[in-house]
């Protein structure tokens, strides 16, 4: 398969990675200074007495979204835990498969030992699994259905893709290799592509957020 | 007077004048035709053929090239069949082999091309200069471009042997410049195989000519034109060191202890999960060894563009390379944006301010 005189795969890993994370890194630079920047109120209120200390509220907003208040029910825990799951999952797949860890060490020079691709394999079917009761969840759940935008449902898709190419790649499924793993880089360039644009973003903002919101809670005197 | 083949002792004759058997040539028919994963009649059926054939007319023309394809099958292990074969199929033009030179020589090739019309192999080991009309490699006065144009018109099929005559190879490396393209991109009206490898395995190229000879067409062919029987499996696959890949042990450099157990050579480079020839199987040297065996990653030489595919000891997957121009622009204008709408938010806010602080003053 050639595109523009070159085999997929060099297309892939040439031009179109190259492209997608020169928009990666333009997009998040943009969307942190611009947000980061943005000219704050003053809070003139008078903080209740005994609260923490901002930089402890800030830690205590963090940990306490880690996890479920109790009383929100089973589905809420549903939600959190899986949550978790392909969380842990995706970063297992990408920090723990050698040929990923020399992808990064290409870009960064860091190295670090790995896990053997069985492992891989496994974590990618259950984040898969994960992934898709998410989806799941979205679109029944009477709630977080009307709540979702495309926006939610273009972010679920950039994720999960990269892991379907990528379990396809690995076991030869399909196609031949090349254009397996053409495909599977193809992904990830459209990953990167919309990740400062849409939820994505959360990767960067999920601690600022938390911690802004601790910070605001616990002024305000909120038990946690 | 040229030399049809009609009159020739047909190869059954010449080998059994050489002290081969019957025996000998089934065994190597039947071992062709197991390479090539043919059904069980067709080694009979191949070696009957082979028996019988006139000797095949071949013209070799050598381009841009090393002349390590012609090495590789003229001295592959021991006097092996193929190199019977070889120097029993009607040679009638190699600038490497051939005793005759200068005029004589061109004038053997037309010759064989007014006498054999239509039905000669044309085998081309080399690359092709384009650029400037091809004046960069030339022969008795006359292009690459020329002559194989010339014999191209004439003959039944054209065999690319090697990478550079298949894909341009490391003549049409980055900067290319002689304008070097592959036999395909000139000759487009004729069957052309390709055999790729820097250098292909001899088994291939005599198991061609081989199917040739027999069967009268040319065998099964993948999508860069490489008879499916050699190059339908990648290296990775069929790698004996695979396992160690899928288990997560790479040797991290060739003097390590992963080297020294024989683990994977995926982290210094090899290219065999993108590489597809028969090394890994076939092996080298009447089967001895292959490049991974002898502990160095496949290099990848049977595909196009080998040379320039970021690095014989960098890992595949590292061969992305992040251009730091580009994405150092693109930091700079992510940050130029974002202090822009900054700078925006901060006046609309100093504007609203003023206006809220104006006494009297309401919207």
């Amino acid at each position: 398969m050639t595109v523009m005189g070159m085999s997929l795969l060099d297309f892939a890993r040439g031009p179109a990675i190259n492209t997608a994370m020169a928009v990666f890194v333009l997009g998040v630079l943009w969307r942190l200074v611009s947000l980061l920047g943005l000219p704050r109120s003053v809070d003139r209120s008078r903080p209740k007495a005994g609260v923490p200390s901002a930089p402890m509220a800030a830690l205590a907003g963090i940990w306490r979204h880690m996890g479920t208040p109790r009383g929100f029910g089973p589905m809420s825990m549903f939600q959190v835990f899986n949550g978790w799951i392909f969380h842990v999952g995706l970063a297992v797949i990408v920090f723990g498969f050698a040929q990923h860890m020399l992808f990064l060490k290409g870009l960064f020079g860091l190295s670090w030992p790995v896990l053997p691709t069985s492992v891989i394999t496994l974590a990618a079917y259950v984040t898969l699994a994960s992934l898709v009761a998410a989806l799941v969840r979205r679109m029944t759940h009477p709630v977080l259905r009307l709540l979702s935008t495309g926006n939610d449902y273009v972010s679920w898709l950039v994720t999960v893709l990269p892991v379907v190419t990528g379990l396809l790649a690995v076991s030869h499924l399909g196609a031949r290799y090349e254009t397996l793993l053409a495909l599977h880089i193809l992904s990830i360039a459209l990953l990167l592509v919309w990740f400062p644009f849409g939820k994505l973003m959360h990767a960067f903002l999920v601690f600022i957020t938390r911690a802004e919101t601790g910070m605001t809670y616990a002024r305000r005197g909120v038990k946690t | 007077m040229p030399d049809t083949g009609q009159d020739r002792p047909t190869l059954g004759d010449s080998l059994a004048a050489r002290g081969i058997s019957r025996r000998s040539l089934l065994k190597y028919a039947g071992y062709l035709a197991g390479l090539m994963a043919l059904p069980p009649m067709a080694s009979r059926a191949m070696a009957e053929a082979l028996a019988g054939a006139g000797r095949q007319s071949v013209i070799w023309l050598s381009f841009q090239e090393c002349t390590g394809c012609v090495e590789s099958l003229t001295r592959s292990f021991s006097p092996t069949i193929e190199d019977m074969i070889f120097n029993l199929i009607s040679l009638d033009y190699s600038e490497t082999l051939m005793a005759a030179s200068g005029t004589a020589a061109e004038e053997a090739r037309l010759a064989a091309m007014e006498a054999n019309k239509g039905k000669f192999i044309l085998v081309v080991d080399g690359s092709v200069s384009t650029r400037d009309d091809g004046i960069y490699s030339t022969n008795a006065g006359k292009t690459n471009l020329a002559v194989l144009k010339e014999t191209a018109a004439e003959a039944a099929a054209v065999i690319s042997v090697g990478t550079c005559a298949a894909f341009g190879g490391i003549p049409a490396a980055r900067p290319n410049p002689t304008g070097a393209v592959p036999v395909s991109e000139i000759v487009t009206d004729k069957p052309v195989v390709n055999i790729s490898g820097c250098p292909p395995i001899p088994d291939a190229i005599a198991g061609t000519i081989a199917y040739f000879i027999t069967f009268g067409k040319l065998p099964e062919l993948d999508h860069l034109n490489r008879p499916r029987a050699f190059f339908g499996d990648s290296i990775h696959d069929r790698c004996y060191r695979r396992p160690y890949y899928d288990k997560g042990l790479f040797a991290k450099s060739f003097d390590d202890e992963g080297a020294r157990n024989g683990w994977c050579l995926y982290e210094v480079g090899c290219k065999g999960p993108v590489t597809y020839n028969a090394c890994a199987t076939l092996k080298w040297n009447g089967g001895v060894s292959f490049p991974i065996q002898s502990g160095h990653g496949c290099l990848g030489c049977s595909e196009p563009g080998f040379w320039d595919q970021g690095g014989f000891y960098k890992p595949l997957s590292a061969s992305v390379m992040g251009n730091n121009a580009v994405l150092g622009g693109a930091a700079a204008a992510g940050l130029v944006a974002g202090a822009a709408s900054v700078a925006m938010a901060r006046r609309r806010r100093a504007a609203a301010m003023a206006a809220a602080s104006k006494p009297g003053e309401t919207k």
